[in-house]
């Protein structure tokens, strides 16, 4: 019962926090048409700014700083953004494909300090003993008080993501989306819309990016994958109907429910063949894409255009 | 002087030449479809991998395992346009460029399902550099200079002189025109294909003597392989030749060792010489060297 009980803490938070990411990429790429294939990088400034102020000081990485987490997760957003800006300034005047180009830099460049730079993130040891919040009410109650949390700051952001799509921003992003022309016309600045919205969603990243160092207790130059941080976010969100935010959390909850039990079905596999499955999941993700953009585009909960979303 | 020659300017030239190689394929792809194919670097692996299997399969040697690689990444790049790309034509061009990434994945699968994720060398035997007035030069390197020298000029015939590259220099200025002009507009697309994924194949091989085979290795170029074909003029084949050059001996020749012994740059940063030189043709002149299109 324990166990099980554990078990489903662990899945829920993850679920929730990859839905703060979807959430974060629905801003970026559903709103505002801005292509963001460096989610990593931001997740991972994200993560260590959070785990470099919550640690206990240590000699082996900067800080830490023993900051408590409600002060700490804000600015792990705010730094994700702040690596958004200068990228972000330049690249979003021109066309949306360079921006995608861009991010990849930005997420390799991120990786290449975060293991080189030891003085600062502890080089491949990375940062150890993260606090998490409400572990001291011990195995699982800690554990289910921190995906409450979790799940506090996702309905929360989500709130913030809806109110932002529904006020004249959100829709001033839409019509620089679909018609910058037009958008101009208007009197709109699409430049400074569009970094608007990537800042915002790069913060949503790093926020998710916090959470995940707390739930795991550790960062490292490895601990994020690209695979799952970067690509299957983006199937979370084809899958689930970009520009859509509820789109994003249903997409965010289905797919990783399917993630989930695909890794416990590979880890029952004998040794060589759980790796293997590895590579075929990887290979369905790339499949899954596909499909959803060949069959149905707009995903399970597609945008929808004229009446103000609910 | 002989110690830039040597460590700096070769290995440069080498690297440039991968690029190259690499990069021109892009430009030709986002002339004629407008997309940027962020499958290509996984292409160049499936080449590499290709390439060494026939190697020591057969007990060839690696540069006549080239057409084998050729043979794997073309069907692999005429099957995905026509399962994925060709049938997502009519949408944007940011779907394509998804639909390019989940392909990207599928190959990485792929490579890492038949090969495994274990880094490893071609089989090729060890020979003395040459040396010529203490300028050292690896047999390997001579070759692969050559080679791109010998594709750069294959692709400059097929381009200028041939009615096919005519038609495809013609739909890449402007697909409408070229259309109504009666330019058979699919089998443009398909000779695109082919030829960039001829092109990645050599610098996959190529990529894998240079240093080694690893499923990431083509993935770790790509950003390298855009950088190139932006800094040359996305569109423009030649620009994407000559950005790769330049990138490739930038990127070498940033830990030059300019200031008292201490490199320029870190050498474990050299990866990030392409993005800056990305962000900076952005800044400066986002048309590219050679006006590419904006």
């Amino acid at each position: 019962m324990e166990q099980a009980l554990l078990y489903a803490a662990t899945l829920g938070t993850l679920a929730c926090i990859y839905a703060v990411l979807t959430l974060g990429l629905n801003l970026q790429w559903g709103l505002t048409g801005l292509m963001n294939f460096g989610g990593l990088g931001f997740v991972a400034v994200g993560a260590y700014t959070a785990a470099l102020l919550t640690a206990q000081p240590s000699a082996t990485h900067v800080g830490g700083f023993g900051v408590p987490w409600w002060l700490a997760w804000p600015a792990a957003g705010l730094a994700a953004a702040l690596l958004a800006f200068p990228v972000g300034a330049i690249a979003l005047r021109l066309r949306a494909d360079y921006l995608a180009i861009a991010t990849i830099g930005i997420a390799e460049i991120v990786r290449l300090v975060a293991r080189n730079e030891d003085w600062l993130t502890g080089g491949p040891l990375g940062v150890t003993a993260i606090p998490r919040p409400f572990e001291s009410l011990g195995t699982p109650m800690g554990q289910v008080a921190f995906l409450l949390l979790v799940g506090a700051v996702l309905a929360a952001l989500f709130a913030a993501a809806q109110a932002a799509t529904n006020s004249p921003f959100g829709r001033a992003l839409r019509a620089v989306r679909d018609d910058e022309e037009a958008a101009k016309a208007a009197g709109k600045n699409p430049a400074r819309l569009r970094l608007h919205a990537f800042l915002l969603g790069a913060a949503f990243m790093g926020l998710g990016g916090a959470m995940m160092t707390a739930f795991f207790k550790f960062i490292g130059p490895d601990a994020l994958e690209p695979v799952t941080v970067t690509f299957l976010v983006w199937v979370m969100l084809i899958a689930g109907g970009s520009g859509n935010n509820w789109g994003a959390v249903a997409g965010a909850f289905a797919v990783w429910a399917v993630w989930a039990a695909t890794d416990w079905l590979a880890a029952q596999l004998p040794g060589e063949a759980a790796t293997r499955a590895a590579y075929v999941r990887l290979f369905l993700i790339g499949l899954a894409l596909q499909v959803i953009l060949l069959a149905r585009p707009k995903g399970l909960i597609g945008e929808r255009v004229g009446s103000p979303q609910r | 002087m002989l110690e830039f020659v040597n460590f700096y300017l070769i290995p440069g030239l080498v690297l440039g030449a991968i690029y190259a190689l690499s990069a021109t394929g892009l430009s030709l792809i986002y002339g004629v479809m407008r997309f940027a194919h962020f499958a290509h670097g996984d292409l160049m692996a499936l080449g590499a991998y290709v390439a060494l299997a026939a190697s020591t399969g057969l007990g060839i040697s690696v540069w006549a395992s080239i057409p084998f690689a050729a043979a794997a990444t073309v069907p692999a790049a005429l099957v995905a346009d026509a399962l994925f790309y060709a049938r997502l034509r009519r949408s944007l061009p940011a779907v394509l460029l998804i639909s390019s990434f989940g392909v990207a994945l599928m190959l990485r699968a792929l490579i890492y399902l038949l090969f495994g994720p274990t880094p490893v060398t071609f089989p090729l035997p060890i020979v003395p550099p040459l040396v010529f007035e203490g300028i050292r030069l690896q047999p390997r390197h001579i070759w692969i200079i050559l080679g791109a020298g010998v594709c750069a000029l294959m692709l400059h015939v097929i381009l200028s002189r041939t009615r096919a590259g005519r038609a495809m220099r013609a739909m890449s200025d402007d697909p409408d025109l070229a259309r109504i002009s009666g330019v058979a507009t699919a089998a443009v697309i398909r000779l695109t294909w082919v030829i960039a994924a001829v092109l990645v194949a050599v610098a996959g091989v190529f990529l894998g003597l240079d240093t080694q085979l690893q499923p990431v290795m083509g993935f770790n170029v790509l950003l390298a392989s855009f950088a190139s074909a932006i800094l040359g003029g996305i569109g423009r084949p030649w620009g994407a030749a000559f950005g790769g050059v330049i990138l490739g001996l930038a990127e070498e020749c940033s830990t030059f060792p300019l200031r008292d012994g201490a490199p320029l740059l870190e050498p474990t940063y050299k990866s990030a010489v392409a993005f800056v030189v990305l962000i900076v043709t952005l800044l400066v002149r986002p048309q590219g060297l050679f006006r590419g299109m904006i």
